[in-house]
C-alpha cells in the first residue's frame, strides 16, 4: 500500500471532543428543503403544494443541467414553497410522515459508468460529489479520471469515522463499486487506522497518509498521490456521504440518514445525533450550548466550516457541528503584546509560547487542550509576513502567489499556480495562521467561481 | 479595566460617523486596537478561529530586537563625543559612563521625535483619507532610520527624508505590505544624494559640538572622525582596528551599526521568534565572506580589497543591514529558494560596491536596495521553476 507521510500542516489541540454515543434528536414535523445549500446551482421546481412525495422523489432540479435532481430526505405532502425577493426558492417545507416511505430504485440497471451516473443523478446524490477544478458539485458533461475518497477528516474536533461507520463496511463496498466503473477510485486511509470497513474495501487502489491536518483533505491527497494534469477532473467524495450512495446501490433507496458530532469547547450533550437534512439546526443544538456567554454555532468544523443560526436547517453536507464562544465579551488589554498563557499559538512570536510552551508545559501537563473563540484578533492588513501559508499547506504549489493571482482575478496565472488543484478548505489553515488576517477562502472561492464561469 | 474599557469605548462614541471628532475617526482607531485587541469575529463564511499573532505582534518584535542596538548606540554616540573632546583622558569613570548615556540619549531622542511624528503624522493623514486602519509598518521604519544616520544629520534634513520615504517609498504604492524599497533606507539613500555631505566624511559620525546646549568642545589633536571604512577607501593612513575592537564596536560609526553584540541579541529574537528569515541572514554573511575572501586573494593590493573577509564582516552596515533590513519580507524575496538568492545578491554586492567603488565606502544600503528591486524578480524565476515542472508532470 503506498504512504504519503506529510511534514507541514497544524494541528490545533481544541477542547470539547464528541464522545462516541448516539443521542436522540427530536425530529420535526416539517422538513425545510433549502436550495442554497447546494452551491452554483440554479433550481427549477418539479413539485407543487399539495403534492405527496416518497423519500428519494425529485423536489427540483438544476436549470443548467436538467438530469440534476435534488430529492426529499423524508415522505411526506409538500406544505409551502417559500419564496424571497425576485421569487428565489427559499425552502420547499414538506409535512412528513410518521413513518418514511421510499421511493425504489432500480440499482441492477446500473452496471455500466451511464448507468450509475444516471442512478446517481436522479437519486439525488449526484450532489454529494464534488469535483476539482473549481471544487463544485461535479459537472455531469466532465469525465472524471480519478475519483478521490477521504476516509478521515484531520480538521479539530473533526467525527470519528471509524465509529461513525462500523460494521458498514458492505455499504461502503456497495458505493466504490459503483463508483469504479467511472473512474479508478483512491480511497485515502489514516495512517495507523486498522477499521476492516476501509482496509477491507476492494476495486479501489488504497494509500496511507500520515501527518497533521490537512492530511485529511482530498485535494492534499490528490496532489499528493495522483497530481492533477491540466483539463483533468477529479471527483471527490466524502466518507459519510459515500455511505449514502452505498445505501442507494446497496438497498435500492434514498435514506440520507447521517450521524452528525456535536463538538467545541462551548458545546454540552457532545456526542453524535442521527440526524435527516432537513431539520432545524436547533434541533441537536437547542439547550446543547453555553448560555451565558456569546456563542457561534459553526456546521462543519471551526477551520472551513460556516457560521449557522439555530433557526437555520441541516444541510446534507454536514457531518459535525462546533460551539466556541464568539469572544466580543472578552475584552483583551494590549493583546498583542502580553502573553497569552491559555491560548495555543502557532507561531513563536508569544512570550507564553516561546518560555511557558516550549519549556514547561509539555513536560509538566502533557499536552493541554485549548478553547478558543471567533475573535480575529487582530486587524486586517495586506500579506506582511511571507512564508507563513507554506507551513501549513503541504502541496506543491506556491499558496502565497496563488492568493495574490487569485485576489487579480488572473486566470491564467491562477491555472498555471495550480488553482485547479485547489478548494477553499485547503486554505483554512493559511487563513488561520495568517498574521494579516486575510480572508483566504472567501478570495479563493471568489476566484473559483469566477474561474469556472469564464472557462465553463 | 472593564471601567475603563467601557469608559474608552463611550469616548469612542466621538469619533464614529456623525459625531464630533470623525475627522480623527483613524487616530482613534489606532489607539483602540493599540488599547484593545478588537472584538472583531470571524465572518459569517471563512475560518472561524483565528491564531493569536497578528501584525502588531510582529512589528513589536522587532522594535525589541532593535532596543540593544538603540541603547549602546546612546551609549556610543556619548562615548565617541567624550573621546573625541579628550575627556576620557583619565579613563572611564562610572560619572562619564553615566554622562556618555546621557548625552547619547539627548542627541538621539530629537532622531525619533522627529521620524515619529513626520513619519506616523502622514501615516494617519493617508489612513484617514483612504478611510483604513493605520498600519504598524512605520513602528518598525521609524525605529530603524535614526539607528542607519549618522549622529550629526541635521532633524530638518531628517524630516524631509522621512516625508519622502513615507510618501513616495510607500504610500503612492499602496502602503504597508506593499512598497517595493525599504522604507528606512529610502529615506537614508534620499539623505545619501542630497546631503552628502552630511552622511559622509571625518565629520558627521561623531557629536563634538554641544547637544541642546549641554558639554561642547574640540576635537583633540590627532583625532579622526572617519569610520574604519572610510579610511581604508580613501587610502588615508589606517590606525588598525582589532577584529575585537570591531565587534565591541566602539567606534565611531552610523548610530546603531557599530557593536556586533547587540546586533546579534537582536539577531537571535528575531530567529527564535521567526520574524526574521535566517535564510536571508546566512547567506548575505556567507556570501559576503566569500566575496571578500576572493578579493583578498586574488584582488589589487589596495588597503580596502586586502581588508580582511572577517573584517568586512564586522565593519559598517554589513551585519546591522543582513539582520534587521534585507531581512524585511515585504521588500524582500517572498519564496523560501528566493531568500538564498536575494541574500546571495545582497552579500556580493555589498563587498564589490566596497571594494571597487572607491566613492563609496559603505556599500550595504545601495546593495539592499539592489537586493529589494531584483527580489520580485527572483521570486518569479523560481515561481516559473515551479509551474514549468509542474506542468510536465
Amino acid at each position: 500500500m503506498q504512504q504519503i507521510i506529510l511534514k507541514r500542516g497544524l494541528d490545533l489541540p481544541m477542547d470539547g471532543k464528541a464522545e462516541l454515543a448516539l443521542g436522540s434528536v427530536n425530529r420535526p414535523e416539517v422538513f425545510k428543503i433549502v436550495p442554497d445549500h447546494f452551491a452554483g446551482i440554479t433550481p427549477k421546481l418539479d413539485v407543487k403544494v399539495g403534492d405527496k412525495v416518497k423519500a428519494g422523489s425529485p423536489l427540483f432540479h438544476d436549470k443548467t443541467f436538467e438530469a440534476m435532481l435534488f430529492t426529499s430526505p423524508v415522505s411526506g405532502t409538500v406544505q409551502e414553497i417559500v419564496r424571497g425577493d425576485r421569487r428565489k426558492i427559499l425552502s420547499i417545507n414538506i409535512l412528513a410522515d410518521a413513518k418514511i416511505e421510499y421511493a425504489k430504485f432500480d440499482v441492477k440497471k446500473a452496471t455500466t459508468a451511464e448507468g450509475v451516473k444516471t442512478l446517481l443523478l436522479q437519486s439525488g446524490l449526484w450532489p454529494l460529489i464534488m469535483q476539482r477544478p473549481y471544487a463544485c458539485i461535479a459537472l455531469p458533461n466532465k469525465e472524471p479520471q480519478a475519483i478521490f475518497i477521504s476516509t478521515f477528516c484531520s480538521a479539530p474536533l473533526a467525527p470519528d469515522y471509524e465509529w461513525v461507520l462500523k460494521g458498514q463496511g458492505a455499504i461502503l463496498q456497495a458505493a466504490v463499486t459503483a463508483l469504479s466503473k467511472i473512474a479508478t477510485v483512491y480511497v485515502g486511509i489514516k495512517a495507523g487506522s486498522a477499521a476492516p470497513e476501509f482496509r477491507g474495501l476492494k476495486d479501489c487502489v488504497l494509500f496511507e497518509v500520515a501527518g497533521p491536518h490537512p492530511a485529511g483533505n482530498p485535494s492534499v491527497q490528490i496532489n499528493n498521490i495522483r497530481p492533477m494534469r491540466q483539463g483533468e477532473t477529479i471527483w471527490t467524495i466524502g466518507i459519510q456521504n459515500l455511505a449514502l450512495i452505498g445505501r442507494l446501490f446497496a438497498k435500492g433507496i434514498v435514506d440520507m440518514q447521517k450521524k452528525v458530532a456535536l463538538a467545541g469547547p462551548m458545546a454540552y450533550g457532545r456526542q453524535y445525533y442521527n440526524v435527516l437534512p432537513g431539520m432545524p439546526v436547533s434541533a441537536v443544538l437547542e439547550s446543547n450550548y453555553h448560555k451565558e456567554v456569546p456563542c457561534r454555532f459553526i456546521a462543519g468544523n471551526a477551520l472551513d466550516g460556516h457560521q449557522v443560526m439555530l433557526d437555520d436547517i441541516m444541510s446534507i453536507y454536514t457531518n459535525l457541528y462546533t460551539v466556541i464562544g464568539e469572544g466580543t465579551d472578552v475584552h483583551e488589554f494590549m493583546g498583542w503584546m502580553f502573553p497569552r498563557f491559555n491560548a495555543f499559538h502557532f507561531g513563536q512570536t508569544d512570550p507564553a509560547k516561546m518560555i511557558v510552551d516550549n519549556c514547561f508545559m509539555k513536560w509538566l501537563f502533557g499536552e493541554r487542550k485549548y478553547q478558543w473563540d471567533a475573535r480575529l484578533k487582530g486587524g486586517r492588513r495586506a500579506i506582511i509576513v511571507s512564508g507563513e501559508y507554506d507551513k501549513v499547506l503541504p502541496m506543491d504549489i506556491y499558496p502565497e502567489q496563488l492568493i495574490k493571482a487569485m485576489i487579480a482575478l488572473n486566470l491564467d496565472k491562477m491555472i498555471e499556480l495550480g488553482a485547479n488543484e485547489v478548494a477553499p478548505e485547503d486554505f483554512a489553515l493559511c487563513e488561520y495562521v495568517c498574521t494579516s488576517k486575510m480572508p483566504l477562502q472567501a478570495i479563493v472561492r471568489q476566484a473559483l467561481d469566477a474561474m469556472r464561469k469564464e472557462i465553463e | 479595566m472593564e471601567k475603563f474599557y467601557q469608559l474608552w469605548k463611550k469616548f469612542g462614541k466621538n469619533f464614529e460617523q456623525g459625531g464630533k471628532l470623525e475627522k480623527l475617526s483613524s487616530f482613534y482607531d489606532a489607539f483602540d486596537t493599540f488599547l484593545f485587541t478588537p472584538t472583531t469575529t470571524a465572518k459569517r463564511v471563512g475560518s472561524q478561529i483565528h491564531d493569536g499573532s497578528d501584525s502588531k505582534r510582529t512589528m513589536i518584535i522587532v522594535v525589541l530586537a532593535l532596543i540593544p542596538c538603540l541603547l549602546f548606540g546612546m551609549f556610543n554616540v556619548g562615548y565617541q563625543h567624550l573621546l573625541a573632546t579628550g575627556q576620557l583622558a583619565e579613563g572611564l569613570t562610572c560619572c562619564l559612563w553615566w554622562k556618555a548615556l546621557g548625552f547619547g540619549a539627548l542627541a538621539i531622542i530629537p532622531f525619533y521625535l522627529v521620524s515619529y511624528i513626520v513619519g506616523l503624522g502622514i501615516e494617519f493623514i493617508v489612513a484617514q483619507i483612504k478611510h483604513e486602519e493605520v498600519a504598524e509598518g512605520y513602528l518598525v521604519t521609524g525605529f530603524i532610520l535614526p539607528l542607519i544616520l549618522p549622529i550629526n544629520t541635521p532633524l530638518w534634513q531628517v524630516a524631509i527624508a522621512t516625508a519622502f520615504a513615507v510618501i513616495f517609498a510607500k504610500e503612492v504604492f499602496g502602503g504597508t505590505g506593499y512598497n517595493i524599497f525599504n522604507v528606512a533606507l529610502i529615506a537614508r539613500a534620499f539623505l545619501f544624494f542630497a546631503y552628502p555631505n552630511s552622511m559622509t566624511g571625518d565629520s558627521v559620525f561623531v557629536r563634538l559640538g554641544s547637544t541642546w546646549g549641554w558639554d561642547g568642545g574640540a576635537a583633540v589633536d590627532g583625532w579622526t572622525g572617519a569610520t574604519t571604512l572610510t579610511q581604508l577607501s580613501t587610502g588615508a593612513a589606517t590606525e588598525s582596528v582589532s577584529f575585537w575592537e570591531a565587534v565591541n564596536g566602539l567606534m565611531p560609526g552610523c548610530v546603531g551599526e557599530t557593536c556586533v553584540w547587540a546586533i546579534l541579541l537582536g539577531a537571535i529574537l528575531l530567529l527564535a521568534t521567526g520574524v526574521a528569515s535566517w535564510k536571508v541572514m546566512v547567506s548575505i554573511l556567507a556570501t559576503a565572506g566569500i566575496t571578500a575572501a576572493l578579493f583578498n586573494a586574488f584582488g589589487s593590493d589596495s588597503a580596502i580589497a586586502q581588508y580582511p573577509w572577517y573584517m568586512q564582516l564586522v565593519s559598517g552596515g554589513l551585519l546591522f543591514g543582513a539582520v534587521f533590513m534585507a531581512t524585511d519580507p515585504v521588500t524582500g524575496a517572498r519564496t523560501e529558494c528566493g531568500k538564498w538568492i536575494y541574500g546571495a545578491l545582497i552579500g556580493f554586492i555589498v563587498i564589490l560596491v566596497r571594494v571597487l567603488n572607491p566613492g563609496y565606502p559603505e556599500g550595504m544600503m545601495l546593495a539592499i536596495l539592489l537586493g529589494n528591486a531584483f527580489a520580485p524578480l527572483i521570486d518569479w524565476c523560481v515561481v516559473r521553476k515551479n509551474i514549468k515542472r509542474r506542468m510536465n508532470r
